[in-house]
């Protein structure tokens, strides 16, 4: 068995550098790859396109990165919720891609498939399609989309073990597996790290030939974006 | 006329049993809670969730467990997780039945704008274009006229567009209109005490209303 194990984020992370394209598992807080975006802070790369659902809120996930300018340009489909991204998107700071939701998980999961483009009918007829080919098929418009490139990805998982296979929990699965399959390099940071024979194989939702480093991560915050509860009675 | 909980009760009308439905941000979260008895349908909330249950109990929420509003939320018996890339193949695949979620504006021919305003913030479209693009059966809640006292309901939307030639019936505080496959708006239900005339006077788009309307019977 190939043994992926880093000690840690730092050393997960050496070889990103500035200008580096990366992709962030997460869906809004939830599921994000906390200890790669702390590692990647404190080293203060710079200039980075960053292919990620959202872009965190001011003072956590993404949002550390953009408050240290690492980011050049995001690539999203939904920013709201972070002031300092406002900002520096309204002042020309920073580039910024909106595209549909559906859109950004295909063209990870193109990506991991070996395919180089999609067929989709989200944005058709709308500023998202300018400059880009249609295709009719059975009478109905799509915009061919192109698989991504990114050169990282980072993404968090629940459980892995030494060989680099993954299992996610809940809805902290979101972009994680499609995004793990993407990237040249793929870095899984995970809460609990086991030897290889310790998941059962059945279990696995992303195989380790996906994965190139796997390391135990610490200090989960896993922030709550919106606490919603309902009374006892 | 209605209130939120208004609009979203006479949606929740519109759904039949077994159906999947997606449900967007604002009003159309509300419609959850006025499904009727007796229907039992699926919730799918597009960050990967089928089977979304109410809010958590005090003490009982799950950081790992969010709805498509980033909004802590349980899951129910027989619910199931999928990644992303999934669920939006789910949505274009047509086998989520019913789709529900807000507009800023909506035009006779069924193009639909909710997603940004030029010179203001953009937060983005989300899963919206995938939706609007896909969904065979799509239902706008939204205010008949926006802050500044104009008709959302319009000849031809002003803002960029979310999708187009998709939208089919609008459920707003003062009616329940189809939109026609010729173009325009067909007055179905008048809300409560609403006249017909009013309801011509605050939609900017052609309303057909010939036949007058009757009032919703809410419960």
């Amino acid at each position: 068995m190939i043994n992926k194990v880093v000690a840690g984020a730092d050393e997960a992370i050496r070889d990103i550098k500035d200008g580096s394209t990366l992709m962030l598992g997460g869906f809004g807080l939830c599921g994000i790859p906390e200890n790669c975006i702390t590692a990647l802070v404190k080293k203060g790369v710079k200039r980075l396109t960053c292919i990620s659902n959202n872009a965190g809120v001011d003072d956590f996930g993404i949002g550390l990165m953009l408050q240290q300018r690492q980011v050049k340009k995001m690539i999203s489909s939904y920013v709201g919720e972070n002031a300092e991204f406002e900002r520096q998107l309204l002042s020309g700071e920073l580039e910024v891609e909106l595209i549909p939701q559906g859109t950004l998980a295909t063209r990870c999961m193109a990506a991991g498939y070996g395919m180089p483009a999609i067929f989709t009918p989200a944005g058709v007829g709308t500023e998202v399609a300018e400059g880009k080919e249609i295709r009719n098929f059975n009478g109905k418009d799509y915009l061919m989309e192109y698989a991504f490139d990114a050169d990282f990805a980072l993404v968090k998982a629940w459980k892995g073990d030494t060989a680099g296979n993954l299992i996610f929990r809940s809805t902290s699965r979101n972009f994680n597996p499609v995004m793990a399959m993407a990237g040249k390099i793929t870095i899984a940071e995970v809460e609990e790290l086991v030897e290889a024979g310790t998941l059962d194989p059945d279990h696995v939702h992303t195989p380790g030939v996906y994965v190139h480093r796997i390391f135990q991560g610490a200090n989960y915050e896993k922030r709550i974006e919106q606490r919603t509860v309902r009374p006892r009675n | 006329m209605l209130d939120k909980n208004g609009i979203a009760k006479r949606i929740a009308k519109e759904i039949r049993d077994g159906y999947y439905v997606n449900l967007g941000i604002g009003i159309p979260t509300l419609v959850a809670n006025f499904i009727p008895d007796g229907i039992n349908v699926v919730l799918q909330s597009e960050n990967g969730l089928l089977g979304m249950g109410p809010f958590p109990f005090e003490g009982e929420e799950d950081a790992d467990l969010i709805n498509a509003g980033k909004q802590t939320i349980t899951t129910l018996p027989g619910s199931s997780i999928f990644d992303s890339a999934m669920s939006f193949g789910m949505i274009r695949s047509q086998k989520i039945d019913l789709t529900i979620l807000g507009a800023m504006e909506v035009s006779e021919n069924g193009d639909i704008a909710n997603w940004k305003i030029p010179g203001k913030m953009v937060k983005g479209m989300g899963g919206a274009m995938d939706l609007v693009a896909s969904a065979k059966n799509i239902i706008v809640a939204m205010q008949h006229v926006n802050k500044a006292g104009e008709s959302k309901l319009l000849p031809k939307c002003s803002l960029p567009l979310t999708g187009v030639n998709c939208i089919r019936k609008v459920v707003t505080e003062l009616a329940v209109l189809d939109i026609l496959p010729e173009g325009g708006f067909k007055l179905i239900e008048r809300a409560p005490g609403v006249s017909v005339d009013y309801i011509k006077q605050v939609t900017a788009g052609r309303l057909f209303a010939d036949d007058g309307a009757p009032e919703m019977i809410l419960d």
